[in-house]
């Protein structure tokens, strides 16, 4: 993956698949520690699949035994010196409070770091595919945050949708605008 | 800076619009984007038919879709056209240029771009 955009926007397909209602993703920057930690409430993992999670050969896909997802965005954190860690909690075990949460953590100084890119762009095909979940985005610098709350912006457009083109235009230019202003 | 206010105009301008919305599809146009097709160029892709479909005011009759692996991943990024009555398309190796090709020629036109179409490798 070119940037961490994607691998967002790859992992957050994960918490889409497991039945989340909320996701949660939120970026912390703070000197030489970025840290992208992405939560769901969907069904959860059981814990050795969770064990296992990190393997290329422990997939969720039907139309091959290869997942890379998880792999390539750990991989993205562990060549910066950073690690990346997965906590879950199955619906069968924990039916009131079940979920996902992904935890990436990079040294953005170093050489290997890969930038975030097109965060707007990740977030609008997110909202696009999926406009009936709850999206959550911050990210905190230490000159300022930006944020996005799907559930404010469906309280301003009533009964236009989430994922109406126009829309859709103005979430991509409300994020890159909050971006510029930092 | 962008205001919720410019929101809430948007909304205003939209409501008349929003029944027209509905009802639509004719014409279906998936994204495939699981991890194989993002590394491979998904997101631009998705972005242009969605871009593409708005400037040609097509959004009452063909709605833009995501899936997940479709099971060529040495194909993508790969996008499927459903049509009533007709065979599915599938799209191999797509790029933005492609995409706002496939809506000319094919989705208006009525045409299906042979040599972008998997059956074509």
């Amino acid at each position: 993956m070119k940037e961490l955009s994607l691998n967002i926007l790859d992992i957050a397909q994960n918490s889409i698949k497991a039945g989340a209602d909320t996701i949660k993703i939120e970026l912390t920057e703070s000197g030489n520690r970025f840290e992208i930690r992405i939560t769901d409430n969907g069904c959860g993992m059981k814990e050795d699949f969770v064990r296992n999670v990190t393997d290329p050969f422990t997939t969720t896909r039907t139309t091959r035994k290869v997942g890379l997802g998880i792999p390539l965005f750990k991989l993205a954190a562990e060549q910066t010196g950073g690690k990346l860690t997965i906590s879950s909690k199955h619906e069968s075990e924990h039916p009131q409070d079940h979920g996902t949460v992904v935890t990436a953590v990079f040294d953005p100084t170093h050489m290997d770091f890969t930038p975030l890119g097109d965060i707007a762009s990740t977030l609008t095909i997110l909202i696009q595919g999926s406009p009936d979940i709850h999206w959550i985005y911050t990210h905190s610098k230490d000159n300022g945050s930006v944020s996005l709350d799907t559930d404010e912006l469906k309280a301003v457009l009533g009964d236009v949708p989430l994922d109406t083109f126009e829309v859709l235009a103005w979430i991509g230019n409300y994020i890159k605008e909050q971006y510029s202003g930092l | 800076m962008k205001s919720l206010a410019e929101l809430a105009a948007i909304r205003e301008k939209m409501q008349g619009k929003v029944v027209l919305r509905e009802g639509s599809g004719d014409i279906r146009v998936v994204v495939g984007m699981a991890t194989c097709g993002i590394a491979a160029g998904a997101r631009p892709v998705l972005n242009a038919f969605v871009e593409e479909i708005n400037n040609r005011d097509l959004a009452g009759k063909v709605t833009v879709s995501q899936t997940g692996c479709i099971g060529i991943c040495q194909f993508e990024p790969v996008v499927e056209v459903f049509e009533a009555d007709k065979e599915k398309v599938t799209y191999v190796k797509m790029t933005p240029d492609k995409a706002k090709e496939v809506i000319e020629k094919h989705i208006i036109g009525g045409k299906v771009i042979e040599e972008y179409t998997v059956s074509n490798i």
